[in-house]
């Protein structure tokens, strides 16, 4: 279908444009901005005039659950979720039930996504088998099937031997190793940031060494093997600023940080609010400040959902018995908006960081609004202000800390190769 | 965002932390439970406050001790009294906890004492239940165990009369102490100047500085001069570990003997929250010397408790 997308205020962060035009769609894919070619005739006219349309939003970490989850959430209430909120690409952790380890398995997923033809699923292989830390998986097999990079989730490698053989095997090939950089021995038992409101509230703490000392382990290990490591959720000043560090060194880490991480700290945890239960934990206002700060001067690369519908049965239960994570395709947009509002970040800057950057670490398509490029747009409201709740939420999970809050930024189309998905 | 335990009138409507409580409802309850305290001495134990209410008492996690206390206590007010293991019945069927809360209140409970392995579970059952039921915390995890942090205050205030010159060290295992974490914070919000954490680094939590509290690792160092001393219990599975490697070394440092009681004022008191270890954290002659009242504390726990149940009953 031929679309024209009138009076949009387009921002392109790969080229950095941004301007008021008109953008025309055909075959799925961007034809051309301004005066229609000649021939052109748009079966669509959408108005857009007080909207921006942007490329459509990727996500680095969205949990779909599917498959082995089906309770907490499918691949069709996730992926309108993910419409919702403007994202039209998404990478999936492999913490699945049966785990992605095997190219079947993969191929399913990646199936029952095409034939729902929504957002573009790309998933993230595990890096071992059952997530066990124990053998490698065939990443090669997997990368077949369509994985993009091989991660753990949020388990972790306990035997650092197996880990510096997975970054070498990794690296034979190419791939990139997604890790979330926590030392399972010194998070052990955690479930809130360690520091003064974990201390008062009597809750285990995760303390900020979990972090810092298995960056530092990555960081020799990338060093000696110069495998591409992508390092996902930071969450500490300490962290950033190691992996400052270490990219001025040059090594080859990429890093993001989940949403909520630039919003939310410790004490919002208030009177126990399983909300706030996530994976790494809120930490301080102090680590909250460098993750915006990093976010913004590009030493973190890009920020994600990190969406994980849970269930009430799971949720609402005491603070360290909840499970961890939270719903957020449908955040991702209104908080960076909100990041970037209250930092002074530039929106063409802030919106690369779940556009562009995102892609770049992904090695997906997309991300970007030229002629040529896939027809994948989030076209949104910036000055629409909603609130929070179960009922306007998509995702089957409505476990949010963000519950009852009005957020800014509404999406009001969402195009995927050309074809309106969401309005 | 209003306090879980307190209504729209900031009455005390559940007792589930001594962290937030104003300091006026903290004198009003120890000031309600030294009139009941006559109660037990009379020839017949009861008032009839909570005659025809039902107390039912939760208890996720095992304590005959508490549990027998707040039983006393709510049997002294004529309330009818329910006690339920939770513990070996629905929840290891796979009842949800909040399913088992609706059950009991269907029956028409009118007060739930809870315990709970879990910090916190007792915000989250306070938060659930209807208006006309009170949640009282017998103790959540490494939160809080505010009825011993009152019966506590009370204990001191009894025998020390102004709270607001003392200096009270705490000793042990802070980090997994429930009673030290609503002790120190009635201590401080009742206005006492100094109050002091003891114990290795391993055993005490990040945040007492935040908390008012100063720290020491030397014993000696920290008892010098104080008037009150709170020994707190050291659990059997944390006597040998990571945390400390033996109960002997632990003793020898962190142990109160009659020699480091020496270092204190010379009519300072000596508290346990009990169930002691003797020869662990307290040397026997030291339990049971002239200093100590902690059979007193075990005496004050029942009209403590009688003046937080019946204190919750008048508040809609």
């Amino acid at each position: 279908m031929n679309i024209t997308l009138a009076g949009a205020r387009i921002i392109d962060p790969a080229s950095g444009l941004d301007r008021i035009d008109d953008l025309h769609v055909a075959q799925g894919r961007i034809l051309a901005m301004g005066q229609a070619p000649e021939g052109f005739t748009a079966e669509r006219r959408i108005e857009a005039a007080g909207l921006i349309a942007c490329p459509g939003l990727i996500d680095l970490s969205a949990r779909l659950r599917e498959p082995g989850y089906e309770y907490k959430a499918t691949l069709e209430s996730e992926m309108q979720a993910a419409l919702a909120g403007g994202v039209t690409s998404l990478l999936c952790p492999p913490d699945t039930d049966p785990v992605l380890d095997e190219p079947g398995l993969v191929e399913m997923l990646k199936h029952r996504a095409r034939s729902l033809d929504q957002a573009h699923l790309y998933p993230l292989g595990a890096l071992t088998i059952g997530l066990n830390g124990e053998v490698l998986t065939e990443m090669a097999e997997l990368a077949e099937a369509g994985c993009v990079g091989f991660s753990q989730a949020n388990v972790a490698v306990m035997d650092t031997q197996v880990l510096a053989r997975a970054l070498q095997y990794a690296r034979s090939f190419g791939y990139t190793v997604w890790i979330q950089p926590q030392d399972p021995h010194l998070a052990k038992g955690g479930v809130a940031h360690s520091g003064p409101v974990s201390g008062r509230l009597g809750l285990s703490g995760v303390p900020v060494t979990a972090e810092t000392v298995a960056l530092h382990t990555l960081f020799e290990l990338v060093r000696s093997h110069c495998c591409r490591v992508h390092l996902c959720r930071i969450s500490s000043a300490r962290g950033v600023e190691l992996l400052r560090e270490a990219r001025r060194e040059g090594l080859p880490v990429t890093a993001d940080v989940a949403v909520h991480h630039l919003h939310l700290t410790d004490v919002d945890i208030g009177f126990f609010d399983s909300n706030c239960r996530v994976i790494p934990p809120f930490r301080s206002q102090r680590d909250r400040d460098a993750l915006c700060a990093a976010l913004a001067d590009g030493t973190i690369d890009a920020v994600c959902s990190d969406h994980t519908p849970v269930d009430d049965d799971a949720k609402l239960l005491p603070f360290g018995e909840a499970e961890p994570g939270v719903t957020g395709l449908e955040l991702l947009l209104p908080l960076t908006l909100a990041w970037a509002e209250r930092h002074q970040v530039p929106l063409v800057k802030a919106l690369a960081r779940i556009t562009v950057d995102a892609a770049r670490i992904a090695g997906c398509e997309g991300g970007s609004i030229a002629p040529g490029q896939p027809a994948d747009l989030c076209v949104f409201d910036p000055k629409q202000a909603w609130v929070v709740s179960p009922v306007s939420l998509r995702s089957q999970g409505h476990h949010t800390p963000f519950i009852e809050r009005e957020v800014l930024g509404r999406v009001r189309y969402t195009l995927v190769g050309g074809r309106v998905v969401h309005e | 965002m209003r306090h879980p335990q307190l209504n729209s009138h900031g009455e005390l409507r559940h007792l589930l932390t001594i962290d937030g409580l104003p300091r006026d409802v903290i004198t009003h309850i120890l000031d309600t439970a030294a009139s009941f305290l006559e109660v037990s001495d009379r020839a017949v134990k009861k008032v009839p406050l909570l005659r025809g209410k039902s107390v039912f008492n939760l208890f996720f996690e095992n304590s005959t001790r508490t549990r027998t206390t707040f039983e006393i206590a709510a049997t002294r007010l004529s309330a009818d009294v329910v006690n339920l293991d939770v513990r070996t019945s629905s929840t290891s069927k796979g009842e949800s906890l909040l399913d088992t809360i609706d059950n009991l209140a269907a029956m028409n409970a009118d007060m739930f004492v809870v315990r709970h392995a879990q910090s916190g579970a007792p915000f989250m059952i306070a938060q659930h239940v209807g208006p006309g039921l009170h949640v009282i915390n017998a103790g959540d995890g490494r939160h809080a165990h505010p009825t011993q942090g009152l019966l506590d205050m009370y204990t001191i205030r009894h025998f020390k009369k102004d709270l607001t010159s003392l200096r009270v060290a705490v000793v042990g295992d802070i980090l997994h102490s429930r009673v030290a974490r609503s002790d120190i914070q009635a201590l401080t919000t009742l206005g006492v100047p100094e109050v002091r954490a003891i114990g290795p680094l391993t055993l005490l939590p990040p945040g007492l500085k935040e908390m008012g509290v100063q720290t020491y690792t030397d014993m000696r160092e920290g008892l010098r001069g104080v008037d009150v001393i709170i020994m707190l219990r050291l659990q059997n599975e944390r006597m040998r570990g990571a945390l400390l490697p033996s109960a002997q070394e632990y003793f020898k440092h962190y142990g109160l003997t009659e020699d480091k009681l020496a270092l204190a004022a010379p009519d300072a008191i000596v508290m346990h929250p009990g169930p002691m270890n003797r020869g662990v954290e307290i040397e026997s002659a030291v339990a049971d010397g002239k200093q100590s009242v902690i059979l007193s504390q075990v005496t004050f726990g029942i009209a403590v408790r009688m003046a937080v149940m019946s204190i919750l009953a008048g508040t809609r």
